[in-house]
């Protein structure tokens, strides 16, 4: 039953930091032809990983489970227990597609920003492309850790390196926020690991054992789930990040490189949205549903503050920043809405930020190789001397504000519903509401400053003479286009893999309040696990 | 072949926005205008071949094209319907717009960007054949923000100009408020309902209206009913994204600075198809509404305030187009006060008349402001009929439709309302008396404000001489007034178009005359059409239709006499006053555009500002962040003086900590 495939996807890029390693560097004088050299050894790399994952989503079964799995011993050491279990699921997927596709578009798009330690840089890439597939497809709780940390150390040198003038406060900023969230986590792991090992007597850092455990007899009392449900969740919640922690993110993005935003915005932050999915929901379920409203609360402040404050923000990097707060805040809403449509909505929408958003700093960085500036108030009336430039920038603006037939609808409307429809969540109706409003908010600062970029006279002499895009920089877009349209016409085929496995953490965490209520709705209860409760009883309700 | 309808637009708009770049006018011009062709002959032919012939009460044609989302238990289609609400939308949607693509091709000769022009309004054209062929409210909803966005983009068509981009965005945004209240109610009917489609299908879908119309369902005609989350709620939620793109009272304030784009943009997008389109929402959920006694009040009642509003505004306005935006806006005010009273055929006959005359008025102010060398103030206007005659003829025939003269088709859809807001029972006393005068008061300025139109335009001295003239005077790039090029008639492309509107304009009320007027000679088309497809309020009292037709004929009277004051007294005023000073209070629209942005937009960016991000963010949070890594910081220097690397001072600190140690235990 073992399956190398995904072991060859996580190899590919380290191979590539191999090869790169053997070519030396390219720094000297003279060095044009090796810089290219080891840029195209670096794509090559990243395409080659991005075509192998290519099979996953084909050999998928929508059936749902654990699928491509490798799972061997590896540290027996003291009957430690870890296992070297790498395997995919419907989470988890398009995750992977998802950082395979940006690593070699986002290579393209800084093709000639970056000009010292060329070398260094492309091996910050794929190193991080690694960590981050591992954190995607790791099933054992030592190796996802060990991935998450391992991430960290490519990306502290991306924005510490080759990142803006504050690049160093940014970084540590970044580092110091994760760090203390992921020490957290650690503890969790540990204790998680311990209890697990004392009550049953398998001491495994397993995801699917401990799940399966849990949910066949729970080994945590209520007070223990409720301090490792905060043990993880508070690391992924300052990846999303969630307000109020997500100072660090405007000042990580502003600093960092082009290609360390578009990575950044479009995979790291849904590092901790899947986090939640992947182990608080189906391992905490009642802490999950305890602390719902409050998180969806602060998800909800998250949306509208994320939104205002992105509308005053002078800087084209920091307006997409705080509107990566706000979106990310749409997938938190969704995630403890426990409903399907809000658990798809979000997964789908973790997708479509990371396409939209990505492709936002991949524009703010082509203007900024242009006039090294992101202020929007040097731009305006961009349309009269880059029209491509300025129609690719529409779309990918009118995505960003989930459109109808783009891939941020599907997304976000799903989301909405699943909130709204909410049996679990108090007063999920104005939540839903007041999340909504995003819908208008997005749309003013979106536009505005599109408006500001865009439109009007050229009136900056500087502006007059920019060139519209290269045959590059518009390959480096189009797959993302055609992703936003695909996305948003015809979702079928990205829904329906995630289905099973989305359905299966709503019925776990519904399922766990079951005994519960059971008294007082035991009919409602076993319906609510079986089929999506809240309609069905809604309606039976009304007919009585 | 539904599909076709909706698909071969799409085309156009895409094969136009990826390479109209390189081709030239007429091409652009001949795939743009045929393209919609195409879809308005299949239109007729679904409409009069396909749905026609099948029994009155079997007229739905379903299509599906694939299941678009499908989550849980939520699912939408990509699936069209054709009933006869939707088929009558088809026909002179595609007609009419027809007919402006023609008069665009014309008017936008020689403008930069001819290509981008046409691939948008052919998008328009898909997304709004969409809105009204979608079998779901969700489908709905992508045909209802697809409109907004060539609203968007058409109105900032002429990108460099600040006012067109302020324009576009402005609708843009103030449409999806409107749109945050049609998502709300959206979810609010799938909750209760489970389904988001219209009618049950052969796929084996439920339908939501089959859910609002269950027996003993209908919500209580009170307040309270407008929160209780029951269908009250839902009609109204919905109501509120018709508010938004049918620009009523308070969302109204994008309609008229939407007049930014071209002209035939406010003829096709902003007077005739989309911004009707509030009203065949609500027409369309009419089984929801009818259930829903407390929105249907509120409805008419928005409705008509709306009309006589934007009724006095449009009298005060000198920019030709703004004059007839008002009235748009006016006229669409009509439409809901028909719904609202539970007429929902009459509020659909209107948009069909209205969509005749109103987009022929557009269209000829057009030739007017092509005419006069782009020149939309009517302060240097008049005397024009006798260089335009054309235009000038046709523009008649709209006036007296929309003034609601006898026989024109305005009348006829116009009297229809307000004769069913007099005689409505779906609301109580005293609301049907004061409904109807206010819709009656309307009915009098409206005559008055487009009397003044015309008169300013065609008639009196040519004061476009004298304004050039006394410009002289001021002016450093003078240019002698004998060389001002008079206003000449517009070519053919522009008036043929206009002739075709304007027979609608007089004919299109045929299809719905009032059977009361005509003693059932003449047969209620459109009534007899739409009949089954829209539900009724359960107590419309039978008796009181089938009473004598005395009431209407004294209603109708009454409308006559009142388009006739109207346009004699217009024009014996404006005759002799063409530059008199209107009420500033009206001339400055009431000041809401300066009240909306002084109560809401400037405090929510100051707030945003100076309190979220500046003390919020950057005091408060990050403060904490850096506090606590300060902290850190000086904790760590501080115990750097206990790591000294004296022996003797470690040793003191072990013995004192001994001794503690020891002492504790003794004291226990």
């Amino acid at each position: 039953m073992d399956n190398y495939l995904l072991t060859i996807i996580l190899a590919l890029p380290i191979a590539g930091v191999a090869a790169l390693l053997v070519l030396g560097r390219g720094d000297h004088e003279g060095a044009l032809e090796r810089k290219t050299l080891l840029k195209w050894t670096a794509l090559l790399f990243a395409l080659a990983t991005f075509a192998v994952s290519l099979a996953l989503p084909i050999m998928f079964d929508s059936a749902g489970g654990l699928q491509f799995q490798t799972n061997v011993p590896w540290i027996t050491a003291f009957k430690l227990g870890v296992h070297y279990h790498v395997a995919i699921d419907g989470l988890s997927l398009w995750l992977v597609l998802l950082t395979t596709l940006l690593t070699p578009v986002a290579l393209i798009s800084s093709w000639n920003s970056i000009h010292h330690r060329l070398r260094e840089f492309l091996i910050s890439m794929l190193a991080l492309e690694t960590g981050m597939i591992g954190v995607f497809v790791a099933m054992d709780m030592f190796v996802f850790y060990l991935f998450w940390e391992v991430m960290l150390v490519p990306m502290y040198f991306l924005i510490g390196v080759w990142g803006g003038e504050r690049r160093i406060y940014a970084a540590i900023k970044f580092v110091i926020y994760t760090v203390v969230g992921s020490l957290v986590m650690l503890a969790g792991i540990i204790a998680l690991y311990y209890l697990h090992g004392q009550a049953t007597g398998n001491f495994t850092f397993d995801i699917e054992t401990i799940t399966k455990a849990m949910q066949a007899r729970p080994f945590l009392s209520s007070v223990e789930q409720d301090w490792l449900f905060w043990a993880f969740a508070l690391a992924f919640l300052i990846k999303v990040p969630l307000f109020p922690f997500h100072t660090w993110l405007p000042d990580a993005h502003v600093e960092a490189p082009t290609a360390g935003s578009v990575i950044l915005a479009g995979v790291l932050l849904k590092m901790g949205t899947y986090g939640l999915m992947r182990f608080n929901l189906p391992i905490f379920p009642e802490a999950s549903q305890h602390y719902a409203a409050l998180i969806s609360a602060l998800a909800v402040v998250g949306i509208i503050y994320g939104a205002l404050v992105a509308m005053v923000q002078p800087d084209l990097k920091k307006l997409v920043a705080y509107s990566s707060v706000s979106h990310l805040g749409f997938v938190v809403l969704g995630i403890f809405s426990f409903t399907d449509q809000g658990l798809q909505g979000a997964l789908y929408q973790m997708l479509n930020h990371g396409i939209s958003t990505g492709a936002l700093f991949m524009i703010v960085g082509m203007i900024y190789d242009r006039r090294h500036t992101r202020l929007i108030a040097e731009f305006g009336g961009l349309a009269n001397v880059m029209p491509v430039f300025s129609a690719l920038f529409l779309v990918v603006t009118l995505s960003s504000i989930a459109l109808p037939l783009m891939n941020g609808f599907v997304g976000e409307f799903l989301v909405l519903v699943g909130t709204f429809t909410s049996p679990t969540l108090p007063s999920a109706r104005l939540f839903t509401a007041l999340a909504a409003t995003g819908m208008i908010l997005s749309a003013v600062y979106m536009l505005w400053m599109y408006q500001r970029v865009i439109m009007g006279e050229t009136r900056n002499e500087e502006n007059l003479k920019l060139a519209d895009l290269n045959v590059r920089e518009r390959l480096a877009l189009a797959p993302i286009i055609v992703l936003i349209f695909l996305m948003g016409i015809y979702p079928g085929p990205f829904l329906s893999r995630s289905d099973a496995a989305t359905r299966a953490i709503r019925a776990r965490v519904n399922h766990a309040q079951a005994p519960a209520r059971a008294n007082e709705a035991g009919e409602q209860g076993s319906r609510g696990a079986g089929e999506q409760g809240s309609s069905h009883a809604s309606r039976t309700g009304m007919k009585k | 072949m539904l599909s076709a309808i909706i698909l071969v637009p799409l085309a156009g708009a895409i094969i136009l926005g990826l390479a109209g770049r390189r081709m030239g006018e007429r091409m652009i011009g001949l795939i743009a205008c045929s393209t919609v062709a195409v879809s308005t002959v299949l239109s007729f032919y679904m409409f009069f071949g396909r749905l026609l012939p099948l029994p009155d009460d079997a007229r739905q044609i379903h299509e599906l094209l694939f299941t678009w989302i499908n989550v849980g238990s939520f699912r939408a289609d990509a699936a069209l319907l054709l009933d006869p609400l939707s088929g009558l939308y088809i026909l002179f949607v595609t007609f009419v717009g027809f007919w402006i693509h023609v008069f665009a091709t014309g008017y936008m000769r020689g403008e930069e960007g001819y290509w981008r022009f046409f691939a948008y309004l052919n998008l328009f054209m898909f997304s709004m054949l969409v809105l009204v062929l979608a079998d779901n409210f969700l489908l709905m909803f992508v045909g209802w923000e697809g409109v907004g966005l060539c609203s968007y983009l058409l109105i900032g068509y002429y990108f460099t100009k600040d006012f067109a981009n302020d324009a576009a965005k402005k609708a843009f945004i103030v449409n999806r408020i409107g749109d945050f209240g049609f998502a709300l109610g959206l979810m609010l009917l799938f909750w209760k309902s489970g389904s988001i489609f219209y009618f049950n299908d052969p796929r084996g879908i439920p339908s939501a209206f089959e859910w609002a119309m269950k027996p003993g369902g209908a919500d209580p005609a009170t307040f309270s009913a407008i929160f209780a989350g029951g269908l009250t709620t839902i009609a109204l939620l919905l109501f509120v994204g018709a508010i938004g793109k049918s620009a009523q009272i308070p969302l109204f304030v994008w309609l008229p600075d939407a007049m930014a784009g071209p002209t035939p943009v406010s003829a096709l997008i902003h007077a005739a198809t989309m911004v009707t389109a509030g009203v065949y929402m609500v027409s369309r959920a009419s089984s929801i509404y009818v259930n829903a006694p407390t929105a249907m009040l509120i409805v008419a009642v928005v409705g008509a305030a709306t009309a006589l509003v934007a009724a006095t505004i449009g009298i005060a306005q000198w920019d030709i187009k703004k004059v007839l935006a008002y009235s748009t806006v006016s006229q669409l005010g009509y439409m809901f006060l028909a719904c609202g009273v539970g007429a929902f055929t009459a509020g659909i006959f209107h948009v069909f008349t209205h969509a005749f005359f109103k987009a022929l008025l557009f269209l000829g102010s057009g030739s007017v402001i092509i005419g006069m060398h782009h020149e939309q103030d009517m302060r240097r206007m008049g005397g024009l009929k006798k260089y335009m005659r054309i235009t000038c003829a046709t523009m008649i025939a709209g006036w007296l439709a929309i003034s609601g003269v006898p026989l024109f088709s305005g009348f006829f859809s116009k009297d229809e309302i307000l004769y069913k807001s007099f005689t409505s029972s779906a609301l109580h006393a005293p609301w049907p008396m004061v409904l109807w005068i206010v819709g009656a008061m309307t009915a009098l300025l409206t005559a008055v404000y487009m009397t003044r139109l015309m008169v300013l335009t065609f008639w009196g001295s040519e004061r476009f001489k004298e304004a050039s003239h006394s410009d002289d005077h001021h002016s450093d790039h003078a240019h002698g007034g004998d060389h001002h090029p008079a206003p000449k008639e517009s070519p053919l492309s522009m008036t043929v178009p206009l002739i075709v509107l304007a027979l609608g304009a007089v004919a299109a009320g045929y299809l719905g005359v009032p059977e009361g007027l005509s003693g059932g000679a003449i047969s209620n088309h459109i009534e007899h059409l739409l009949e089954p497809a829209i539900a009724h309020p359960a107590e419309t009292n039978h008796a009181l239709a089938a009473e004598d037709h005395s009431t209407e004929f004294i209603l109708t009277g009454v409308s006559v006499v009142i388009a006739f004051i109207g346009i004699i007294g217009g024009w014996l005023w404006f005759k002799r006053r063409p530059l008199w000073q209107p009420p500033r209070l009206l001339e400055g629209k009431y000041y809401v555009d300066e009240a909306y942005d002084a109560a809401i937009i400037q405090p929510i960016k100051t707030v945003s500002t100076r309190v979220l991000w500046k003390i919020i963010d950057v005091t408060i949070i990050d403060g904490a962040v850096n506090g606590a890594a300060n902290l850190a910081a000086r904790v760590g220097d501080a115990m750097r003086y206990l790591q000294s690397g004296l022996a003797r001072s470690y040793v003191v600190v072990v013995v004192v900590g001994a001794l503690l140690l020891i002492g504790y235990f003794v004291i226990r």
